[in-house]
This record gives C-alpha cells, sequence and structure tokens, in this order.
C-alpha cells in the first residue's frame, strides 16, 4: 500500500512527463478501440446486405451476347420467361423459390407529390426469394397476380417521399405511367445493398401489370422477364442447383451442347461472404496498425521509466540502505508504470467512445462498440505497462547500493 | 558493559579488492576489528585507504571478499541482497554526508520512510516518527520539506530516520562534513547523547576534532589498521 503510495507520489511529481507518456498509451488504445469499432461496423453492414439479399440466392440473367460481331452487356437481351421460372420450381426441388422479376424506371405521382423510383414487377416469390418482409398491409395474392390487378407494395423511402404521413399509405391511390395503382402495403425497410443504392426506394407491383401496362416493352418482350432470382434450401445444395438450372434453361432455349450459353448463373451470396472475408481481413490488418501505435506508447513508459529510475539512482540506494529489498524496489517501479498505462487506458477508452459517437454521428457509418475489446484492450494495457515497465524495474532492482549512494 | 556481551560488529581476517586493470587493487589486508555494544568509534584515515570499504562492509551494503563481517552475531557471509536489506533495516541506522533526505517530502514522511520496509505493516508509524524527531529536538518541524530546513535540521532528520527502526548501531558517514564548525558540534553532542542511551555508533571523518569526541579512534592507511586508540580523558572533560 504504502509502495504504491509512493509510486502515485512520484507520478504527480512529475506532472507534465507523465501527462505525455500517458499520451502515448491514450493514442494507442485509443486507435485500437476506433479501429475495432469501425472494422466490426463494416463488417456488421456487409452482414446485413448479406441478410437483405436472401439466404442461398442465386441470380440468373440473360448472358452477354454477340449479335453481329457486336458484344452487348450482359442481360440487355433477355429471352427468360415466367414459364421458365415455374419449370425450375417444378423440376429442381432445391429451389425453393424462384422469383421473376422485370425492372425499369417509373415516375410515381401521389396527389401533390411525385418521385422517381426504380420499378419492379415481380411474382410473390421474388419476394420471399429477396427477403422482402411486409411492414404494413399484405403483399399481393395470386389471384391479384393473375388478373393484373393494379396493385402496388411501396419502400420505406418511397413511402415518406409521397406521403405526408407514411403511416397512412396503405389504401392510398398512386400513378405510373397515367395508371393509377392502389397501395397494398409497405415494405419493411432494408437499408442499402452492396453497391450503396439504397433498396427501400422502390416500387414492387404484380409482374403481369408491369408487363402489360407500366413497363414501355414492345409487344415482342411481353412475355419477357429481365432475371431470376433463386433461393435454394441449403448452402451445400448452392453449386448443384447452379449446374441443373444451366442444363434446364439450356435445354428448354434449345441451345445446343457446344454455343455459349445465353443464360449466367450468379451466386450472389458466394459474392457477398468474399465481400464479408475481404473486410474482415480489412479490419484485422487496421487492429493491427492500432496495436503498434499502442506498442509505441508501451516503448515510450519504458523509455519514461528508465529515465526515472536514471534520475532517482540515489533515492534507490537509500532506500536499500535503510532496508528496503530489491522486490521493493521492484515492485515500486512497476506500479509507477502500471499506474500510467492504466489512466491512459481509462482516458483512451473514454476518448475513443467519444470519437466513436462523434464518426457514428457526423459520418453516419455502421460502429459496433464491445465491451469485450475495451475489456480486452484494457488488460493489455495493464500487461504493457507490466511488460515494459519490468526491465526499467528490474534495473532499478539490482542497483548497487554503494554505487548508487555515490551516483551523482 | 560486561565482556561477555556480544560484539556489536567483528570483522575476522576481513580481505576485500577491487579489479584495476590487470592487478586487482588489494584495498582491505587481514582487516581484524572488534566493536563492543554501546562503543562510539571513529574512523579515520585519507582518501583511498580503505576506511569507506571497511565502512560499507560493516553497514551490510556489501559481502566481503575473504575474511567475515559479524553483525551482533549475524554473519554476512552468503547472505543475498534481500538478507543484507533485512539485517541493514532491523540493526544499522545510517547518516550520511549529504543528509539523503527527500526532496519536497516533509520531515516526517522521511523519518517514517523505512517503515514501509518492514515485514509487517506498521500503524503506528507517524507517532514512532514524532518521536523520534522529539529525539533530535525537531518536533515543531515535522511538517517542513528539506529546502526548509537548515543543513544541521536536515542532518538531525536524517539522524531521526536513522533511529526508526529501533536499531543497536549507528553508521555516520562523515556526518559533519557539509556543516560548518558550530552545528557540527551540535550534532555531535545528539551522536554522544545517543551512544549515551545504548547506541553503538561508528564513524568516518576526516576530522580530528569531531574523531576526538569518540571513545576510540581507528586510522586505517593502505588497507590496514595503523592505530587503534582510546579516547577517554577527552569524553569526560567535554561532559558536563
Amino acid at each position: 500500500m504504502t509502495l504504491l503510495n509512493t509510486a502515485l507520489l512520484s507520478l504527480r511529481r512529475n506532472t507534465m512527463r507523465s501527462i505525455l507518456t500517458t499520451l502515448g498509451i491514450i493514442i494507442g488504445i485509443s486507435a485500437v478501440i476506433i479501429m475495432f469499432a469501425l472494422g466490426e461496423g463494416a463488417q456488421r453492414q456487409v452482414e446485413e446486405q448479406i441478410e437483405s439479399l436472401g439466404t442461398n440466392v442465386l441470380m440468373v440473367r440473360a448472358a452477354a451476347l454477340n449479335t453481329g460481331g457486336a458484344r452487348q452487356a450482359a442481360g440487355t437481351v433477355s429471352r427468360l420467361t415466367l414459364d421458365d421460372a415455374q419449370a425450375i420450381k417444378d423440376d429442381i426441388p432445391e429451389a425453393r423459390y424462384v422469383g421473376a422479376s422485370i425492372n425499369g424506371q417509373a415516375q410515381v405521382v401521389a396527389s401533390n407529390k411525385n418521385w422517381s423510383t426504380t420499378l419492379t414487377g415481380a411474382n410473390i416469390d421474388y419476394l420471399h426469394a429477396s427477403n422482402w418482409e411486409i411492414g404494413q398491409g399484405r403483399i399481393f395474392t395470386n389471384n391479384e397476380f393473375n388478373r393484373a390487378s393494379k396493385v402496388a407494395l411501396i419502400g420505406e423511402t418511397l413511402a415518406k417521399e409521397l406521403f405526408d404521413d407514411p403511416g397512412f399509405a396503405v389504401g392510398e391511390e398512386i400513378r405510373v405511367n397515367k395508371v393509377p395503382l392502389t397501395v397494398i402495403g409497405v415494405l419493411a425497410g432494408k437499408g442499402q445493398d452492396m453497391r450503396g443504392f439504397d433498396q427501400d426506394d422502390t416500387l414492387i407491383t404484380p409482374l403481369t401489370i408491369a408487363q402489360r401496362r407500366l413497363i414501355g416493352n414492345n409487344s415482342q418482350n411481353a412475355k419477357r422477364v429481365s432475371r431470376l432470382t433463386v433461393s435454394v434450401d441449403e448452402e451445400k445444395n448452392m453449386d448443384f442447383v447452379t449446374e441443373e438450372i444451366e442444363f434446364l434453361l439450356n435445354q428448354r432455349h434449345r441451345v445446343s451442347a457446344g454455343d455459349d450459353s445465353p443464360f449466367s448463373v450468379m451466386n450472389l451470396s458466394a459474392m457477398l461472404s468474399t465481400r464479408a472475408e475481404a473486410s474482415a481481413i480489412f479490419s484485422l490488418l487496421l487492429a493491427c496498425v492500432a496495436s503498434v501505435s499502442l506498442l509505441v506508447g508501451g516503448i515510450g513508459v519504458m523509455n519514461i521509466m528508465l529515465v526515472s529510475v536514471t534520475e532517482r539512482t540515489r533515492e534507490i540506494g537509500l532506500r536499500m540502505a535503510v532496508g528496503a529489498q530489491p522486490r521493493h524496489i521492484l515492485v515500486q517501479f512497476l506500479f509507477e508504470s502500471v499506474i500510467l498505462c492504466l489512466i491512459g487506458a481509462v482516458l483512451g477508452v473514454l476518448l475513443s467512445l467519444f470519437a466513436v459517437i462523434a464518426i457514428a454521428n457526423s459520418l453516419d457509418w455502421d460502429v459496433v462498440i464491445s465491451p469485450l475489446i475495451i475489456l480486452i484492450s484494457v488488460v493489455g494495457t495493464a500487461l504493457i505497462g507490466v511488460g515494459f515497465g519490468f526491465y526499467p524495474a528490474w534495473k532499478a532492482a539490482n542497483l548497487d547500493p554503494i554505487e548508487a549512494l555515490r551516483y551523482e | 558493559m560486561s565482556h561477555t556481551e556480544i560484539p556489536a560488529i567483528s570483522c575476522k581476517q576481513l580481505s576485500h579488492s577491487f579489479p584495476m586493470g590487470e592487478e586487482p587493487f588489494q584495498v582491505l589486508k587481514d582487516i581484524d576489528l572488534t566493536i563492543r555494544t554501546g562503543e562510539m568509534v571513529a574512523i579515520m584515515g585519507p582518501s583511498g585507504s580503505g576506511k569507506s570499504t571497511l565502512m560499507n562492509l560493516i553497514g551490510c551494503l556489501m559481502t566481503p571478499e575473504q575474511g567475515e563481517v559479524c553483525l551482533l552475531e549475524n554473519s554476512t557471509r552468503g547472505m543475498d541482497r534481500a538478507q543484507l536489506a533485512c539485517l541493514r533495516r532491523d540493526h544499522i541506522g545510517f547518516v550520511f554526508q549529504q543528509f539523503n533526505l527527500l526532496a519536497r517530502t516533509s520531515a516526517l514522511d522521511n523519518v517514517k520512510m523505512p517503515l514501509m520496509y518492514a515485514d509487517n505493516v506498521v500503524k503506528d508509524g507517524d507517532e514512532r516518527a514524532r518521536r523520534c524527531l522529539e529525539s533530535v529536538n525537531l518536533a515543531d518541524r515535522q511538517n517542513h520539506t528539506p529546502s526548509q530546513l537548515s543543513g544541521g535540521q536536515q542532518q538531525r532528520v536524517a539522524i531521526a530516520r536513522a533511529l526508526i527502526n529501533e536499531p543497536s548501531i549507528l553508521l555516520a558517514d562523515e556526518p559533519t562534513g557539509a556543516l560548518d564548525s558550530k552545528t557540527s558540534e551540535d550534532i555531535m553532542a545528539l551522536f554522544r547523547d545517543l551512544n549515551r542511551q545504548g547506541k553503538t555508533v561508528v564513524l568516518v571523518t576526516h576530522e580530528l576534532d569531531v574523531a576526538q569526541q569518540c571513545d576510540r579512534i581507528i586510522f586505517v592507511r593502505d588497507g590496514v589498521i595503523q592505530s587503534d586508540k582510546s579516547v577517554i580523558s577527552h569524553r569526560e572533560e567535554v561532559t558536563p
């Protein structure tokens, strides 16, 4: 206890020096916690994207096509139809949902407001496969789908843009290309997709009405859908189902064996998990860089403790002469370095919490504050105090009392 | 004082050398010395004579190369640093030429300092330190820091510190070396007083008039004891 007091006293005697030394630790531990919070936040964002994508999703699009020597962008000309979707569902039991959809831009008008948004014409399976949940109201029924009813589901963002009170959007009428549609449901929010687009800025109608009235297709395309979204029952079946779909579609569209397939099947889940891995590696890298700055802080502590031991050589000699054993001197100096580090740790934690909250609020980034990481970094810092404080303390404890007393 | 009493300090065939170039420098050669409990002894000698080494050996700050140092029949032979520290703590009070007080620390805390190295927590530390300060007539200065005290007062604080663990032996290395002659007399009077109370006092000095206030003067030269004389008459003269 008195050794602790002595250590505290000597730190207070050199306030400026103690503060500067502590600053190294403060910066180090803040860096660790901030980097971790940001890295973990990015991680969680990817996880949310995976979640919003739906589980085990394959996307089928028309592949890049050669028309007279010019390769066109993938999906430009689609030969997929709703019947293809039905065939996949019927023939491949592992394909749990097979969504069929077409996309377009639409100017949506509701009483005195209007808004440009993405319009998706889809079947009911699309809603399940893409993991759309309903926030208010209901999704469209089979009956409404078959009859091409003029009904619409709107995303959260669209609801906000069109209606003064989004809570009462259900039952309102909106117009797209002069076609009046009744809002039957508001979709639950999904946030941004992997490219940063707001997925909630959207309008979904039955595929049938979209094909007939809403998306400006010519009659030749009236039966086409632009893509199929397939939800597979289990992850291990993804590759198998991919092959099955390719085979089935080539067969249905009479593609001969040697030709390039006009369809491409993409494993979106795999793409996202690759991204999740990349972001995990990136946040690990950040944490490593941050740990280096904590290490540098530790070296600063060691440096200042060595100075302190040299400065107080005579005092150490005196203490030994009056009966201090080597372990007393060792413990006294270890206390000093550990206290320095712990004060730095506490201030660093406060600073980093402040910084993380500021970043989260000002830049609107996802952050994760993990109590475990805070605990680990505080304990780690205490260990740094012991680790880097040990050599100076050991040096002090092994001074020759006679030499030390004579030291000028 | 009977002759059967345990000697405070006894040195037997003490030799010590320092490495210096090729040949080690023999700083002490075959010293035999006994200091009885209750004696007041001055060790004199020119610099380089080996008196400091003798003092360090007696003070258990080091162990001898050859021979033996016994402190109240505890031989320092083979002791490790921690054991030596305990021996110093329990039996020896050190007084230094430069006082060696902790700066910016009150007289009371300076006196109390050695207690933190006791095996058991000392609860009445303040009270004990106050009594020690009283015994050196500094009871009214307990909250002063060294910079607020004169040289003589600082040395008296240092003496009070040496007394805190109630040692039987006081070792003083040039205790009056940094003081003027009037203050030196006060400090010597204090040492004589402590000696009369039963403390064995050993002091190293250059000044003959300081040495002559002791019972016995040991003169060391070139690593051997050149003379060892008693000074009885002088003490009777000085004592009122």
